[in-house]
């Protein structure tokens, strides 16, 4: 059935929309990123601000050049606020002093191939963020692993608008002075030297683990609770179902807290893992993606505690510190598999699809 | 209602559903008003599921109010009567009530303005006549399930006798938004609807019936409840606004539990599903006689100046409705029914029907239809679903003119209430896609059965052919053979002949 044979139809029912469209839900993603962005801001300074921009724009003017080329109408799905948070949710997946070309090569390469050579908006097999952060970490492993301590941006020794222009550009100087690792990077790092956690964690080098989100981290990391927070926001708003969420969350804290109840020596707890490396994010903004997570609620279920297992076996097993992004992409290879073999049951049919016995149902009162 | 409150109430919606705007009021509240008799009705013979009705009325005959102008044909269809004494002016061709406006027949009446009804014999108490009697005097009067379907109520009536119905289920839902007819009903007439009730109960042998009425209408809720009050077989309840509630199997599943069988209809759970207005209509024929000939018909929308309930004849036009209520702006779109389900109508100038709860007459500002974009795979459309179909997956499959995907996935089990249109955040219209699917799966099947036919007759030509070829080679053979030996016959008699011959000789 094509668009023609539709525009010849005269208008059936229904008469009435309800009140919603693309944009709109798009945007209410991105202005549930805005408080935990602006905090990240807060920690990481002006460097920050300027990368978060920059990967922003690229991710823009992939989708425009893209929808140029194919010789669509750019302007109205340019602003449909999809590309602006496929580019947002890379800006605050990268390390906040990354240099000006991780931003924007990684924000092409999150509408560009992430998401337009599949057809656009909608046909993505990949959640173009994710596919964009493990190109860039596949590719740039040492950039994309140069994480700085929180320098909050009213402290003294802060870069001011200048300083974070020529990080932005030609990378962080003195860099041993700044840099710190991840939590989770530490104790990986650590327990392969043989130093187990008990004692890496005690010590005087270990990167916090302020409850306040002041850490070493991305943006969409150090601010764990605002990112919980705006998730929750879009449970309430709806926008989101909590199917995804909570089974993610489950994934990553059942093992969590099984392995670490056993030996507390070589595997980190409950609360270190759901704050750290970008769980949140991923469990509430990342894998809930539409287009590409499940569509039914028993699929959601499925998908999310594929997501969070993952998350945990890499993390814990793999050589990676963090697994979220390949976690996810992972799922969302399985996707179109979850959604061929569950379905919602249908009224009057059982799940196998045959009609319902009348004289079982004529018994029930 | 507190913010906790609210949450239990939301936990207790129910898990499908939409809940758009109802526009019910201010028009639910106006009072009712009776339409002066408009001069000429068109009552279309076709106003019911089945066979349409078959005149027995001649141009320019005089008939009363409420005679026998065009009588059922088959099992599943309905008579029709004159809605007011006149004349018949003529028979054939008027706009019908459906989007492609072609025409179809109806009768013409010129009202006398007397408005002189036939004689009318009614039984005294109902309650005494057998169910069978209620059966045919329901057939007689005419009435059909007002809630939507048309479907005879007599045949319902008969199938309850037949099939050991424990419930009648009286829906006074009323989902759809905009439609406020059968609230009216409920409110001014609650005792002719329990009264209605109770005679079909007795006619298809229920032994409890459980009215369900949205919250959203809590006068007529409190009505009925009223009106049930001596009558504790007929129990009251509330059910959640949600659309589409008014839908039989949606209303069946929250009343009783029960899940009517995809291949089943409600009664082979032991369940029928009357509308309140049909209740209302029985009554009427049976404790006065009076056969279906008018209705409450909700006159709303945007561009309608006074909306509200109009008391008319079946066969008004819509365009005399309208002018009664008044129009403040030309409608940029008419509707027959309400938004969600309803159809679209070409013109004014096209008849009400037993089946009409609604003439909408929508403005500007209240159609806007924004372009569709891509399917984002929210899935709110598979949550809407009171179905629990997977409208994303059945679109892109017919997108893609992968009709059989699409029946694979239930396409046949869609009531098309529209609910995942509604909900669409891209605008996709689904509902128009799964329209378009289902009729052309109807008309592959049929193509499908016509060739299975002319295969089938082909093969007999075929098989037909080689026996007779076989048939004629044999009796060609046969005859050979029988000439043969005749031929042998003969020259033995001929060879015998000689050699008695060369004996003569």
């Amino acid at each position: 059935m094509n668009n023609a044979l539709l525009a010849a139809a005269p208008p059936t029912a229904p008469h009435a929309l309800a009140s919603n469209s693309v944009s709109r839900i798009m945007l209410t993603v991105v202005a549930t990123l805005v408080p935990a962005t602006l905090y990240g801001f807060w920690l990481y300074g002006w460097p920050a601000i300027d990368l978060w921009l920059v990967t922003l724009l690229a991710a823009l003017f992939g989708e425009a050049a893209c929808l140029k080329l194919a010789g669509r109408q750019a302007l109205p799905e340019l602003f449909d606020g999809s590309a602006l948070l496929t580019g947002w949710l890379l800006a605050v997946s990268l390390p906040p002093w990354a240099p000006w070309w991780i931003g924007v090569m990684g924000g092409l390469f999150a509408t560009v191939l992430g998401k337009q050579v599949f057809g656009g908006l909608g046909f993505n097999l990949f959640n173009p963020a994710m596919v964009a952060r493990v190109f860039l970490l596949i590719s740039f492993p040492v950039h994309m692993t140069v994480w700085v301590a929180p320098l909050p941006i009213t402290a003294v020794t802060a870069p001011g608008f200048h300083d974070g222009l020529l990080i932005l550009l030609n990378g962080i100087p003195r860099l041993d002075a700044v840099s710190s690792a991840t939590l989770l990077g530490f104790a990986k790092t650590e327990l392969s030297r043989g130093i187990d956690l008990m004692h890496s964690l005690a010590a005087v080098t270990a990167p916090g683990s302020s409850l306040a989100g002041a850490r070493t981290g991305s943006l969409g990391e150090s601010a764990s609770f605002l990112i919980a927070a705006g998730g929750l926001v879009l449970l309430f708003l709806r926008v989101i179902t909590w199917h995804i969420p909570v089974a993610m969350v489950a994934g990553i804290a059942l093992p969590a807290a099984i392995a670490h109840a056993v030996d507390p020596a070589r595997y980190l707890d409950v609360t270190t893992h759901l704050l750290s490396g970008g769980a949140m994010l991923g469990a509430f903004f990342i894998a809930t993606d539409y287009v590409t997570s499940p569509n039914t609620k028993v699929g959601q279920l499925v998908f999310g505690t594929g997501c969070g297992l993952l998350t945990y076996v890499i993390r814990t097993w793999g050589g990676y510190p963090e697994g979220v992004a390949f976690a996810v992409l992972l799922m969302n290879a399985l996707t179109p598999v979850i959604d061929r073999y569950i379905r919602p049951r249908i009224l009057g049919r059982n799940w196998r699809g045959a009609p319902l016995d009348p004289d079982v149902e004529r018994a029930k009162s | 209602m507190g913010l906790f409150e609210k949450f239990l109430h939301t936990l207790a919606l129910p898990r499908w559903g939409v809940h758009p705007d109802d526009h019910k009021r201010p028009a639910a509240d106006a009072p009712l008003r009776l339409l002066p008799l408009p001069a000429r009705l068109y009552v279309p013979l076709q106003q019911h599921v089945g066979q349409p009705g078959r005149p027995i009325v001649l141009v320019g005959q005089k008939v009363l109010k409420g005679q026998l102008i065009a009588e059922p044909q088959g099992r599943i269809s309905a008579p029709i009567h004159a809605p007011t004494s006149g004349i018949v002016a003529a028979i054939g061709e008027i706009t019908a009530p459906h989007p492609s406006g072609l025409p179809f027949n109806a009768i013409t009446i010129e009202s006398d303005g007397d408005d002189r009804a036939i004689e009318a014999r009614v039984p005294s108490d109902p309650f005494a006549l057998s169910p069978e009697e209620i059966t045919d005097l329901v057939a007689a009067a005419g009435v059909v399930g007002l809630g939507g379907a048309t479907f005879p109520s007599s045949v319902k009536l008969a199938l309850g006798k037949r099939t050991r119905i424990t419930t009648l289920i009286v829906n006074g839902g009323e989902c759809e938004p905009y439609l406020s007819c059968d609230d009216r009903v409920m409110r001014d007439f609650a005792a002719a609807v329990i009264d209605g009730v109770r005679i079909m109960m007795h006619a298809m042998g229920a032994i409890e019936a459980l009215v369900g009425i949205e919250d959203n209408k809590p006068e007529s809720i409190a009505a009925m409840r009223k009106a049930a009050v001596p009558f504790p077989e007929i129990k009251l309840r509330p059910v959640p606004s949600r659309y589409p509630m008014g839908s039989d199997r949606q209303l069946i599943q929250t009343l009783t539990g029960k899940e009517v069988p995809s291949d089943c209809r409600a009664a082979d759970v032991g369940v029928i599903v009357n509308n309140v207005s049909t209740a209302n209509a029985v009554h009427r024929a049976i404790r006065l006689g009076e056969p279906l000939i008018r209705r409450i018909v909700t006159i709303n929308g945007g561009a309608v100046w006074q909306p509200g309930n109009i008391l008319a004849p079946v066969g008004t036009l819509a365009s005399d409705l309208l002018a009664f209520a008044g129009l403040k702006s030309e409608p940029a779109r008419l509707l027959m029914g309400g938004p969600m389900m309803g159809i679209v109508l070409p013109h004014a100038q096209v008849p009400i029907v037993k089946g009409t709860a609604g003439i909408l007459a929508l403005a500007e500002n209240e159609i806007v239809m924004p372009e569709a974009s891509p399917c984002i795979r929210c899935g709110n459309c598979t949550r809407a679903c009171p179905i629990g179909l997977l409208p994303l997956e059945m679109a892109a499959n017919i997108r893609v003119d992968n009709l059989s995907g699409a029946a694979a996935l239930g396409l046949s089990d869609c009531i098309s209430c529209g609910c995942c249109a509604y909900i669409c955040p891209s605008h996709i219209p689904l509902v128009q896609y799964f329209t378009h699917a289902k009729g052309e799966l109807w008309s592959q099947e049929r193509s499908k059965l016509r060739l299975d036919a002319s295969k089938r007759l082909a093969a007999d030509r075929a098989e037909r052919l080689t026996r007779e070829t076989k048939e004629k080679a044999a009796a060609g053979a046969r005859r050979k053979a029988e000439r043969a030996a005749q031929k042998a016959e003969a020259a033995t008699a001929a060879a015998e002949a000689d050699s008695s011959t060369e004996t003569a000789t």
